[in-house]
């Protein structure tokens, strides 16, 4: 009985031994997690997920408090990334996040006072203007976050979406019909 | 005789060629309007120079090219721009392109030539003189032949493709039969820029009267080019296939030709060259061939922007044509309608019908049998390929090589199961750049945000410094007021919330841009004679198309004209 | 108290000390033996399919072909050092006296060598750590890797049959989770019927596999 014990211990001591030095020689920094998934995030810092911008989200999905499907400007093809990325299976979005079609925000130039609270509020500095000066979006670096249109004053920030032109047109996935329409 | 080399697989579809080679080549007549697309090359849309009412002759520029990676459009004839928009053109998607309409006044009255003696350019020379007369490969890609003449390595072989490997399309047999001493003229041009010393013709052996019209033309010229006949087979014309086949040398995935010093130019181009810098013309017509259901099938040498109805009319339209194919039937693409402007890209028009290419049936699933992967020249696994794009795996389809598919048809043309292959490369692979195009745009997006996440924080630490600054300088101001002054109270400062100076302040902004609109309101809106009214209508029409214009072609860098 | 003595007798009777040679030698002889050992539990007693064993990783870890090869990897590392370790403890430290102990040795010498092999691979292969998850550890409670130290007690192998009794199994493992990878891969792309999407038809596409191996019983006996 006590030699059983004996023998137990010895074992365990051995292996304890083998285990801490492993502990200190293999010893990991930093969560590289982090930036894997806000890699595959979209970038459009638009707060949709309930969280201030892409990173804190990618922070939360790491440390497990954000579930994968919060995020409808990343699409359907954004969860399977993010399920893919982090060994879960993929969920569908919740019925109050559903992905919108692409759209770039226009400032009415006619309406606006130059009242710079929507260059504060852009997350990417696509608006330029100054304070009491004419405000415009840089179309080509807005994300369609539509952060600006809230605080506008006088309502002139509205979403244009954006039309399909030749070199943006893609091949539509092939559909056969198997019986022929009437 | 010169050894020949083979590449894998394909296939030997009816070639369909005799109906077309009947007769010479016929100058199509002129059009009464012309719609001529500011981007019918590879590369960036070139920017129109003219404006709506404006008088321009034959050969005049009208488009110039907006970067490196763009080509020069000019007016094929004489006459006046009637307007500048959006039209349908040749693409796929059926949607317009901005294209400038031209009402041809019939008198073809040339713009003044430039022609060059190519002897006394250089490479660079002579590359800004074909830039300039907006010469680009006719061979179907398009591609600005200034950019083809680049090279970082000699260029051994100098290639002429006269393949025309596709069925159907015979407008380089044709060209080569009539007018190969211009050929022949146009090859030595490039053969100088290039400054090679070997030049071969790659002429398909299914055309032994152009091969024999070349020879006839090499040899009056005297010059050490070598006509060589290679094995039909199709696609056998593809640029990288013919180098293979002549050479035996593989232009490896992602490169150019040139990198292996090799270059590869189609017959037609070599012909536009040689009217590029002999006579100083530009790029204006090209040699199409009209064929499938028309009573008439031949080649036209037709202006850039004839409406393809018209050359199927002049061919003599057949009823049972239900749609166009421009191209062949291979790799062509069905056009939108017949009123599509010819392009530099059009070798071919195929009036379809039904009789003629009969509907394919409903598509079975794949059975594995690998016929497919028997006939693909670029060696690919078009069943592994096709399961991958239906069940949307990109990843795994950029893993077996999806991109150096060249769309050939090949595959889809022995499948027993009659699968659409090709579609369903170009649908992964228009995905795969859509993707990729949103991945580059999020990843600006990120960097503009942490930048913006820095300039706050840079913007908060220097408020924090100078109130610091501040507040020290103020401590010892007071430590000297302190001792001075008595303790009188501060009289209480009315309360004034952030929000209540902020309305204020919106407020009387809203005024003043309320203010200023008014004052920029003409006044004598009223009593406007009818004339006057509607030369306003004009004016105001005029500015909302212009908008409506820059608004679609993303004009966000340049202002709107004001005319 | 009263197996103190005899245990201490079989410990100090030099056992340790003088390793057996002369059982290496007597089994130089049967190299055939060996090879059919390996054969034997790579295919004919394949742990996965025939004798259902570490079906848990086997499902799991299978979505994909790198991460299959990776887990058979971990795993073959584990069970060839845990089939070895768990002869000698068993053999030498234990001894007929405390063959009780056994299933609790062999339980901490996994563990301690999972937690091992876990903390290497997070150091060197942080992706893989991710994409392995929750399945890494969980070789610890994988049943292959219990039961054939277990069945190498029952089958009275030695030292150098236990070792490649071990590492057979983890090789067999490791095949036979290759080959579903390879297999759910192209399931991925198929069209099933929604209700077997998934684990479902891995199951059955298990089992279908599971008939095939059916085809070497027989061949080693």
């Amino acid at each position: 009985m006590i030699t059983a014990l004996w023998v137990m211990i010895a074992i365990a001591v051995v292996l304890g031994v083998v285990l801490g030095y492993a502990a200190i020689r293999f010893r990991v920094e930093g969560n590289p997690l982090v930036e894997k998934i806000d890699a595959v995030l979209p970038q459009t810092q638009c707060g949709q997920c309930g969280y201030p911008g892409c990173k804190p989200y990618a922070e939360a999905i790491a440390k497990g408090e954000a579930d994968i499907n919060l995020c409808p400007p990343g699409g359907e093809e954004g969860i399977h990334k993010l399920a893919e990325l982090l060994g879960v299976e993929p969920k569908p979005f919740g019925a109050d996040r559903q992905p919108r079609a692409k759209a770039v925000a226009f400032i009415d130039e006619k309406d606006c006072i130059g009242c710079t609270l929507c260059i504060q509020a852009c997350p990417v500095d696509a608006i330029a203007g100054a304070a009491k000066q004419m405000h415009t979006i840089i179309a080509a670096e807005c994300t369609g976050c539509e952060l600006c249109v809230a605080p506008c004053p006088v309502d002139c920030i509205s979403m244009q979406p954006l039309p399909e032109r030749p070199n943006t047109w893609k091949w539509k996935y092939p559909v056969i019909l198997l019986r022929p329409q009437k | 005789m010169r050894q020949l080399y083979t590449f894998h697989g394909g296939i030997h579809p009816p070639t369909n060629k005799a109906q077309s080679t009947t007769q010479p080549i016929a100058y199509a007549p002129l059009p009464a309007e012309l719609v001529i697309s500011l981007h019918q090359h590879a590369g960036e849309v070139a920017k129109p120079l003219v404006e709506v009412g404006e008088r321009v002759l034959k050969g005049q520029l009208i488009g110039a090219p907006v970067s490196g990676f763009s080509a020069a459009i000019h007016a094929p004839t004489s006459g006046t721009v009637a307007a500048i928009g959006l039209q349908i053109v040749a693409h796929p998607s059926s949607l317009p392109e901005l294209c400038i309409t031209l009402q041809a006044d019939g008198k073809e009255e040339w713009a003044a030539r430039h022609p060059v003696d190519f002897r006394t350019l250089s490479n660079a020379e002579l590359q800004s003189h074909l830039r300039a007369q907006g010469v680009v490969g006719l061979g179907g890609a398009v591609f600005p032949s200034d950019m083809k003449l680049r090279h970082s390595i000699p260029v051994e072989t100098l290639i002429m493709n006269g393949a025309e490997c596709e069925p159907y399309i015979t407008c380089d047999d044709m060209l080569m039969r009539e007018r190969a001493a211009e050929i022949v003229r146009g090859t030595e041009i490039l053969r100088h820029a290039l400054n090679t010393k070997s030049v071969l013709f790659g002429i398909e052996d299914n055309k032994p009267e152009a091969i024999a019209a070349m020879q006839q033309a090499i040899d009056d010229s005297s010059l050490p080019f070598e006509v060589v006949a290679v094995p039909t087979l199709y696609p056998g014309g593809s640029a990288k296939h013919l180098i293979k086949v002549l050479t035996g040398l593989e232009v490896p995935s992602g490169k150019l030709p040139t990198d292996i010093g090799v270059q590869c130019f189609n017959v037609g181009t070599a012909y536009s060259v040689k009217r590029a810098c002999d006579d100083g013309e530009p790029l204006i017509a090209r040699v199409v061939t009209v064929t499938g259901n028309v009573a008439q099938p031949r080649n036209y040498e037709a202006l850039i922007g004839t409406r393809f109805a018209e050359l199927v009319s002049a061919s003599g339209a057949l009823p049972g044509t239900d749609r166009y194919i421009m191209g062949g039937p291979m790799m062509g693409l069905e056009l939108p309608g017949a009123n599509v402007p010819l392009v530099k890209a059009s070798n071919c028009l195929i009036a379809a019908s039904d009789a003629l290419f009969p509907p394919q049936p409903a598509p079975l699933p794949c059975i594995r049998c690998t016929r497919c992967v028997g006939v693909c020249p670029a060696e690919l696994q078009p069943q592994d390929l096709y399961w991958f794009a239906q069940s949307n795996n990109f990843g795994k389809a950029q893993e077996w090589n999806l991109f150096d598919c060249i769309e050939c048809g090949a595959c889809a043309y022995v499948c027993p199961s009659s699968i659409p292959l090709v579609h369903y490369y170009r649908y992964a692979k228009s995905e795969i750049r859509a993707r990729d195009q949103e991945k580059r745009a999020a990843d600006l997006a990120r960097e503009r945000h942490e930048f913006r996440q820095l300039r706050i924080e840079r913007e908060k630490q220097e408020k924090a410094n100078r109130l610091a600054q501040k507040e020290r300088a103020a401590t010892t101001a007071n430590a000297k007021t302190v001792a001075e002054t008595a303790s009188v109270p501060t009289p209480a400062k009315p309360v004034v919330t952030v929000d209540d100076t902020q309305q204020l302040r919106i407020n009387t902004a809203l005024e003043r841009a309320k203010a200023q609109a008014t004052a920029a309101r003409p006044k004598n809106t009223d009593h406007l004679t009818p004339e006057q009214l509607a030369e306003i209508a004009a004016i105001e029409a005029r500015r909302s198309h212009i908008h409506d214009i820059a608004a679609d072609t993303g004009a966000d860098d340049e202002p709107p004209k004001q005319s | 108290m009263d197996i103190a003595r005899p245990w201490l007798k079989h410990l100090l009777n030099g056992r340790i000390i003088r390793p057996s040679f002369f059982a290496l030698r007597r089994h130089i002889s049967s190299m055939s033996e060996y090879f059919l050992i390996v054969i034997g539990t790579v295919f004919v007693n394949n742990i996965v399919m025939v004798k259902i064993l570490g079906l848990c990783p086997f499902m799991g870890v299978s979505r994909k072909l790198e991460t299959s090869l990776s887990m058979g990897a971990a795993t073959t590392f584990v069970l060839t050092i845990a089939s070895g370790s768990s002869y000698l403890i068993n053999h030498y430290l234990l001894g007929p006296d405390l063959a009780y102990l056994t299933t609790l040795s062999f339980i901490v010498v996994i563990a301690a060598i999972v937690q091992f092999t876990e903390m290497v691979i997070k150091k060197t292969s942080p992706v893989l750590y991710q994409v392995l998850g929750i399945y890494l550890p969980l070789i610890t409670t994988n049943c292959a890797v219990l039961g054939i130290p277990l069945l190498n007690v029952q089958a009275k192998h030695d030292f150098i049959e236990s070792l490649l009794f071990g590492f057979g199994g983890a090789i067999g493992f490791t095949l036979v989770m290759v080959l579903f990878a390879g297999m759910r891969e192209r399931l991925e792309g198929a069209d099933v019927p929604v209700i077997f999407r998934g684990t479902a038809i891995a199951m059955v596409t298990a089992g279908l596999m599971s008939l095939a191996f059916m085809g070497f019983s027989g061949l080693v006996k």
